[in-house]
């Protein structure tokens, strides 16, 4: 071995070195020692991973510009979109608040998405995207915090506690919403590492 | 040798970016140096540094932030005869009377059982981990694995109280407003997302004795 080697894998919970496999469909490499998944088959091609990034973008445009609900109070009627709860949040000084929101469920979500689909697109004629690898370390980085699919849940649970009070009325940015999340755990199991190893991507 | 060999046994290292193998070129550049990965040019590092102190810094911030969090009213609805301040575990208390059980007891998960667990779970991996013990490093390791999978679901009370307050807003008849409770609850989420970040799960396996 030369000073790299693709043959291998390490694991990155417990540091233990494993040989690379070529695995088959629906199959899934585990750590021997640690038990964490090292590899996964993936059925998805470069190409339908760009339609799923290009829909969820679609969705997620729309889940921001429509309302998520609409409360009824004796005649009066209030309905919100993602951007009126971040105003709304800065206003009543929870500042901290509304930047993370701002954060976890749009700016983040948004680059997220749009840096794989960057870098997608070029994969898919074979070749790599400019500004690769600071794309591919900041999608490492922002992983961990994009929590649209907790806002869903959230906009349950917050449903739930006004029906007590009001009328509730669903729309359409809820739906947008469900969409988004069930496309999002879709590509979820993207490792998005693989595009490393991607022929032609690869350096 | 081992029949599971480790990187650093093999002098090798895993990037944490990017996955690559690379030799460990520490030894040969001086301990001191940085080492880039040659594929993604990241520093490497046989471990993440200063991951003891780091978690516990972060763990304990987040611990310090928690009090409040749970102490301090998250949120205010007021209406024409009456105010009344919320905090995380009267909103459950409040969902589990007006006959929703089932989310109550969502919402006790995400906001009580998963910080307890982050803690609980952090503090043991901290301890056991320093002292080299070889006690249930598989379970322990699955614990690491369980606190990374859930943690930002806690993020759920503060997109609640968010999303309130965008909507109740019928000038005098009733309003919704957040009470620095939610601040302090969202900044124990990301304190303890943190920790469990700057924790290295290798240190689990980093005992003294070889091995199985
Ligand atoms: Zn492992
Ligand atoms: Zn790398």
């Amino acid at each position: 071995m030369g000073t790299t080697s693709e043959a291998l894998i390490v694991c990155e919970h417990c540091d233990t070195v494993h040989q690379r496999l070529a695995l088959s469909r629906g199959e899934v490499a585990r750590c021997a020692r640690c038990g964490k998944v090292l590899q996964r088959h993936y059925r998805l091609s470069t190409n339908a991973m760009l339609a799923l990034i290009v829909t969820a973008l679609i969705v997620f445009v729309q889940a921001n510009m429509w309302p998520i609900v609409m409360l009824g109070l004796s005649g009066q009627h209030n309905s919100a979109t993602l951007w009126g709860v971040i105003i709304a949040m800065w206003r009543e000084d929870a500042g901290i608040v509304s930047v993370l929101v701002a954060a976890t469920l749009f700016f983040l979500p948004l680059l997220k998405m749009l840096q794989l689909g960057w870098l997608l697109w070029f994969a898919r004629q074979g070749r790599r995207a400019p500004g690769f690898v600071p794309m591919m370390v900041g999608l490492h980085y922002l992983n961990p915090w994009t929590m649209s699919e907790v806002f869903v849940l959230g906009a349950l649970v917050a449903i739930v506690k006004a029906h007590a009070y009001f009328d509730v009325t669903p729309e359409p940015g809820i739906y947008a919403y469900a969409a988004l999340t069930v496309l999002i755990t879709v590509f979820a199991g993207i490792d998005v590492r693989q595009l490393w190893r991607t022929p032609g991507v690869a350096a | 040798m081992n029949a599971l060999p480790r990187a650093a046994e093999l002098g090798l290292i895993g990037c944490h970016v990017c996955g690559l193998v690379c030799r460990d070129a520490h030894a040969a550049a001086g301990a001191a140096q940085v080492v880039a990965c040659p594929r993604c040019g990241v520093a490497l590092h046989r471990r993440k540094p200063a991951s003891y102190s780091r978690t516990w810094a972060l763990l304990i911030a987040a611990f310090i932030m928690y009090i409040p969090a749970n102490v301090v009213p998250i949120m205010r609805t007021a209406s024409l005869n009456d105010v009344d301040d919320n905090t995380i575990i009267s909103g459950v208390v409040e969902l589990w009377k007006n006959g929703s059980p089932d989310l109550a007891i969502i919402v006790f998960a995400a906001s009580i059982v998963v910080p307890m667990l982050k803690f609980l779970a952090l503090g043991t991996l901290l301890v056991s981990s320093r002292r080299g013990s070889n006690w249930a490093r598989q379970q322990r390791a699955g614990l690491y694995r369980l606190v990374e999978l859930v943690g930002y679901w806690s993020m759920l009370d503060v997109f609640v109280v968010s999303l309130l307050t965008a909507l109740v807003r019928f000038s005098v008849l009733s309003r919704v407003e957040p009470l620095p409770g939610v601040i302090y609850f969202g900044l124990t989420v990301v304190l303890t997302m943190l920790a469990s970040m700057s924790f290295d799960p290798r240190l689990i396996w980093d005992g003294r004795d070889t091995d199985d």
